[in-house]
């Protein structure tokens, strides 16, 4: 074998031709193990419908429930909390819920809710996902005394009203994300289903 | 013996390695105390290689059966508490040898060239530990574990676009969960393990290629005596071997200490709440990453957001770290070493060295107005060590000191007094406090600036 007439652009286009097939072999089986750290068949399943009880929820007390591994809350919001939602309006990021990626369209309202005094929200701050606390206490020591009742996120102090709206100066960007759900009964509620579905 | 290593040799180059990377060797004679970091930090991952194996021995990587099976290990495992411990401490003792060996390097200008790529490996080396460090601590599945690793994954989810898929990627999940704990053990028992011994590997054989740098700064190469032997260098071993084995032993002691009778360093090392069992429905009072992380975190949180996205404090947190990289090319100063620097360089480091050490502070407390205004200047601080080096370390305006501090003088405290006016609640007297800052800050330039003079490196080490 003599290097002397060998053929340099056909070996060039040789080696370009056969790295590139090369490198799209390595990108195919790339895929699968990239994949497969997406949640699995059972991960999915698991964001099954969650069905709760009412009936035992006092005015004015929260009850978590699980749902995809998520905190749900569900507030029986009293009369004198329902009243005080339109009276902070000003000092809420998106009052009227504008944003719609974070309710259904059946909660676009004052109260965020189908039935105004229950409050149905994932209790997962929508900042960096800490869990919020409820603090229903009016005028907290620590929250000032102008707080109207609500959610306070431990984590980097964001403040949210009792319909999950956050309040101005958060550090999390929109309101808390309404699950959907649906109404089984008077006193039963269906969390992670719509209506229509 | 003679025939056996002639053997092995015919077959494998061990003789020739010995010489090469040990006996023949030469490192500058006149390495200091923080030429020990670099051995250490090696001695520090072997630690931790060899208590993380027998760990795994014990721990299960299942969200029923994680915690149990940590605190199986201290209680029912025969010596087990002393070998978490080891490793717990040992996860703490990597990072502050590490920030140790990094500060060498800022002083004596290590990163120079011709070591850019010893450097580059160096802080990828870095960014690898952070990662290891941060999925094993996923692992004893308590609160702090928990919570943590959802805040920090949840960063990814604020990139723009792809943001929320990447971080349903990294979990396998909607939420941390088993998926999580399961592929983070893996990570930290095995992926970045390897990637980290091969990231040492290549940078200690990219360091025995060019030659250690030394408190002098100066290249050991450029002098030889008739041998080719360096005049001012002497064969790692035995010499150095001996001097590392001396650091080893004194840094031994001080760990013991720490895993016998400080093993959780007062909630440092181990946080309180990590020994209550991840509770998906409950998030702690409060949330402060391990120690080693806060000056990041720090970043993170004295960044507001922007048009409602939380992304430019993530992309600042990482910026943080990433811009280390571009340090060879950001210094332009004609000398390496901390000693023969102006005055400029010098002060630049210290407020560097507030910034970090205040910015870790920051990041352990809870955010207040008063905080997050600090956290902001000292930011600010931190990336105009790096972003303003190329002009304060130019030789061409080294010795026309006056206007340059005039400007800067006139800008840190402009930036301060602005981070205050854009709070929603300005703290008060900042204005007039910064005002004074200024004031003082030109009133006492002879004094501080006496010296800013590059002075010249000599050809051989100073040291005897």
């Amino acid at each position: 074998m003599s290097d002397l007439n060998v053929d340099k652009s056909k070996r060039r286009f040789l080696v370009m031709a056969s790295s590139a097939v090369g490198g799209v072999a390595a990108a195919g089986v790339a895929i699968p193990f990239v994949v497969s750290m997406m949640p699995s068949a059972r991960a999915l399943a698991a964001g099954a419908p969650v069905e709760v009880d009412l009936s035992k929820l006092e005015p004015g007390a929260i009850l978590t429930v699980e749902w995809r591994g998520k905190p749900v809350w569900i507030v029986n919001r009293n009369k004198e909390m329902l009243d005080l939602l339109a009276k902070h309006e000003d000092k809420l990021s998106d009052p009227a819920s504008d944003n719609s990626n974070q309710q259904p369209e059946y909660c676009k309202n004052p109260t965020r809710s189908i039935k105004p005094e229950y409050l149905i929200a994932v209790g997962i701050c929508t900042h960096l996902g800490c869990s919020p606390t409820f603090r229903k206490e009016i005028g907290a020591a620590d929250l000032g005394n102008d707080w109207p009742g609500g959610f306070f996120c431990p984590c980097h102090g964001s403040r949210f009203d009792l319909a999950a709206r956050v309040f101005n100066g958060s550090p999390a960007p929109t309101n808390l994300v309404i699950p959907p759900h649906k109404y089984l009964s008077e006193t039963k509620v269906l969390i992670g289903e719509d209506a229509k579905a | 013996m003679n025939k056996l290593l002639a053997w092995v040799d015919a077959r494998f180059p061990l003789t020739a390695h010995w010489t090469a990377h040990l006996s023949e060797y030469y490192a500058p004679k006149n390495f200091n105390f923080w030429y020990f970091f670099g051995s250490l930090a090696m001695l520090v991952l072997v630690i931790q290689v060899v208590s993380g194996i027998f760990l795994t021995m014990h721990y299960k990587p299942d969200a029923e059966l994680a915690f149990a099976s940590v605190e199986y290990i201290m209680r029912d495992v025969e010596w087990g508490w002393l070998i978490r411990y080891i490793h717990s401490t040992g996860a703490s003792a990597f990072f502050i040898v590490v920030y140790l060996h990094m500060f060498r390097g800022l002083m004596y200008g290590s990163y120079r060239g011709p070591r850019e790529l010893i450097w580059i490996f160096g802080v990828l080396i870095f960014l690898v530990l952070m990662g290891e460090a941060f999925f094993g601590y996923l692992l004893p599945w308590g609160q702090m574990s928990f919570w943590g690793a959802q805040v920090i994954v949840n960063l990814f989810a604020t990139v723009p676009f792809i943001g929320e898929e990447l971080s349903i990627l990294i979990r396998g999940d909607f939420v941390v969960s088993d998926a999580t704990l399961n592929r983070f053990f893996a990570f930290h028992v095995i992926a970045f393990p390897l990637v980290l011994i091969g990231l040492v590997t290549v940078h200690i054989l990219a360091l025995h290629e060019v030659g250690s740098n030394n408190p002098d700064g100066v290249e050991i190469k450029k002098l030889k005596d008739e041998k080719g032997v360096p005049l001012d260098g002497i064969p790692f071993h035995p010499y150095y071997s001996v001097k590392d084995i001396l650091g080893a032993v004194v840094f031994l002691i001080a760990f013991s200490a720490i895993v016998f009778f400080a093993p959780e360093m007062g909630g440092y090392f181990i946080e309180a709440n990590n020994f209550i069992p991840a509770d998906p429905l409950k998030t702690p009072e409060h949330i402060a990453p391990v120690w080693y992380f806060t000056p990041y975190y720090a970043v993170l949180r004295a960044v507001p957001p922007v048009l409602g996205s939380q992304f430019p404090g993530v992309a600042a947190m990482g910026l943080a770290v990433l811009i280390f990289f571009a340090l060879p090319w950001l210094d332009k100063a004609k000398v390496k070493s901390i000693r023969y620097r102006g005055a400029t360089y010098k002060w630049f480091l210290a407020a560097f060295v507030v910034s970090f050490i205040g910015l870790g502070w920051l990041g352990i407390l809870p955010a207040t107005p008063l905080y997050t205004w600090i956290a902001r200047v000292l930011s600010v601080v931190y990336f105009a060590f790096f972003l303003l080096m190329p002009w304060y370390t130019d030789s061409s305006r080294v010795g026309k000191p006056n206007a340059k501090w005039f400007i800067v003088a006139l800008v840190v405290p402009a930036i301060g007094v602005v981070l205050n006016a854009a709070q929603a609640k300005p703290l008060p007297y900042v204005t007039e406090l910064l005002f004074f800052v200024h004031l003082a800050c030109f009133v006492l330039m002879p004094m501080y600036l006496k010296g800013d003079q590059t002075k010249p490196e000599p050809q051989r080490v100073t040291d005897k």
